[in-house]
């Protein structure tokens, strides 16, 4: 039986349609199971208080420092380097070999699993540097981790700022840095962080990475040479080893709460940086 | 900046460009030093093909979790892969702009979720939901599957919807102005077009399912066997490599990070297999 072409139309959006909200059905739905029964245990008090019995009571003071931490850090060291290197292949050099090549390592980079590059920072910054688990180590490797983003998005910022920009910048007589570091950067500035936003999202939320480098000490760190622990490994570690379940929800919306309110302010600057262009 | 002058810091940028780069190398390089002589001196084929992985007898056999990775992943893309192929069709093509707009952010937000998050919805929620109505541990790789392939469903969800968005206006309108409906442009015209962005977009998902560590070893259950059906536990490389780093020594170190070399392979082939792809679109048009 052949089915008239309105049916088939008519068929074929049903299924797409419901395809498209049982995938949002799971998704929002995963967010809301995990703050409902997170948000009961959260309190200032959750918050600030010191974790006791091995997280099976007190509060997650010490890995909401991690959680500042560790991001801090790798955005700090992966930020200059990674506006260096757009800036680089954008405003200093034509498309030729050598931008292919930096391109596809940075894919290649952003394409490698989390197990990997916590085995890499465990060999190298742990052991061979003799680095130990620490801060340094984690905050190193999330860096590498998160290079290949700020890459792609400052890139993409900076060539979205106008061609006339640096033409009216040039004929003022301002030499190629002088026209990046005052006309080309500011302008691509919200792209710019919007980047760095998503990199402290993703390394708020790693886990595999981090266990091996800056392992999971539940004290507070005070120096750049002490373990420490991240809200999502205080998190693993709580749900896989069965220590509490109700602090494993009460840590799990506060993870998800500031990854999604970091990746908001993320999307909030994108916008601002489209709108203003356009 | 008149101190180091143009010349200079052109150089600088141009040291700090080859960053990415570099550290790409440095880790090809520690994982392959650790694991690589471990492969030679055991025999790649033992170490892939054997199936018995006991460390403390010096047994070294990764076949088991080889099998595993690969009916993870290919589970999950069978969740995966129609359900982010379909929504970015019906978000593209047939959706209102308007809802578009706030859909697809919304999805690309669900993306940022972390792993161990889904993982521990598939231990509270789906694990017992299996276990209770098709039996077996629960923890399973038909849970694995479906939590893997639910987080894939972003990328692949949102690399097809801007690919689909990349297909000109006037296809869409040349197939209307032939007497075709909407879905038939789609079918015929609009998702062929399509077709190297979306199959890039799939393949980097399947790069995300193999490479996903934490949410696996939560819902997959980590038995080191070959599994006989979809209920089965099973571990994969990446749980393999996470399980066991953390009190390995010597030998049986070595070996993880030679699993960590097949995995790092098998990522590189998949990544350049998408660079490919997508090359090969801009290329054509």
């Amino acid at each position: 039986m052949r089915i008239s072409a309105r049916l088939a139309q008519r068929i074929a959006v049903t299924i797409l349609g419901g395809a498209t909200l049982v995938t949002l059905l799971a998704l929002v739905y995963i967010v809301f199971f995990v703050l409902e029964k997170g948000l009961e245990v959260v309190s200032v008090d959750f918050l600030l208080s010191d974790s006791r019995d091995m997280g099976r009571a007190g509060g997650i003071f010490p890995t909401l420092i991690g959680t500042v931490v560790l991001p801090l850090l790798a955005l700090s060291i992966a930020t200059p380097l990674g506006i260096c290197t757009s800036v680089f292949l954008t405003e200093y050099t034509l498309e030729n070999r050598i931008t292919r090549i930096v391109r596809f390592g940075t894919d290649c980079l952003a394409g490698i699993p989390s197990i990997i590059f916590g085995l890499f920072g465990f060999i190298f910054f742990v052991m061979t540097l003799g680095m130990g688990w620490s801060i340094l180590s984690g905050g190193l490797t999330l860096a590498v981790m998160v290079l290949p983003t700020i890459i792609r998005t400052s890139e993409e910022a900076i060539k979205a700022v106008p061609r006339s920009y640096r033409d009216v910048s040039y004929s003022l007589g301002a030499t190629r840095w002088q026209t990046v570091k005052k006309v080309v950067l500011p302008n691509a500035l919200p792209g710019i962080l919007t980047g760095i936003m998503l990199g402290i999202g993703r390394s708020i939320g790693e886990t595999a990475a981090v266990i091996f480098t800056a392992g999971s000490s539940l004290r507070l760190p005070h120096s750049l040479f002490d373990s420490t622990r991240t809200m999502a490994v205080h998190f693993y570690i709580l749900a896989r080893e069965g220590i509490s379940t109700e602090n494993a929800y009460g840590t799990a919306a506060v993870l998800i709460i500031s990854v999604l309110l970091v990746n908001l302010a993320a999307y909030w600057m994108m916008n601002r940086f489209i709108a203003k262009r356009s | 900046m008149s101190i180091i002058g143009e010349k200079g810091v052109r150089r600088i940028l141009l040291v700090t460009a080859f960053s990415a780069l570099s550290a790409l190398l440095l880790i090809a390089l520690f994982i392959i030093n650790e694991g690589v002589p471990f492969i030679f001196r055991y025999g790649l084929r033992d170490f892939l093909f054997s199936s018995e992985w006991k460390p403390a007898e010096g047994r070294f056999g990764i076949f088991p979790m080889l099998a595993a990775s690969v009916w993870v992943t290919l589970g999950a893309m069978a969740v995966g892969a129609p359900l982010g192929i379909a929504g970015a069709v019906f978000l593209s093509e047939f959706a209102p702009k308007s809802v578009m707009r706030i859909i697809k952010p919304a999805i690309e937000l669900l993306a940022a979720i972390p792993s161990v998050v889904y993982g521990f919805i598939g231990v509270m929620v789906l694990a017992p939901l299996i276990r209770s109505s098709l039996g077996g541990p629960g923890l399973s790789i038909l849970a694995g599957s479906i939590i893997l392939g639910i987080m894939i469903l972003p990328t692949i969800m949102s690399i097809s919807i801007d690919s689909l968005l990349a297909v000109p206006q006037s296809f869409r309108e040349g197939s209307l102005a032939l007497g075709a409906t909407t879905w038939q442009g789609v079918y015929l015209v609009i998702v062929r077009a399509a077709k190297s962005g979306i199959i890039a977009g799939v393949i980097l998902g399947m790069g995300r399912a193999i490479g996903e560590t934490m949410a696996v070893i939560m819902v997959a259950g980590n038995a080191v066997k070959i599994p006989d059906s979809a209920l089965d536990s099973a571990r994969t490389l990446t749980a393999n490599i996470a399980l066991e780093m953390s009190y390995a020594t010597g030998m049986h170190r070595q070996a993880l990070f030679a699993t960590g070399v097949v995995l790092f392979v098998v990522i590189i082939i998949l990544n350049s297999l998408a660079t490919v792809v997508i090359k090969g679109k801009v290329a054509r048009r």
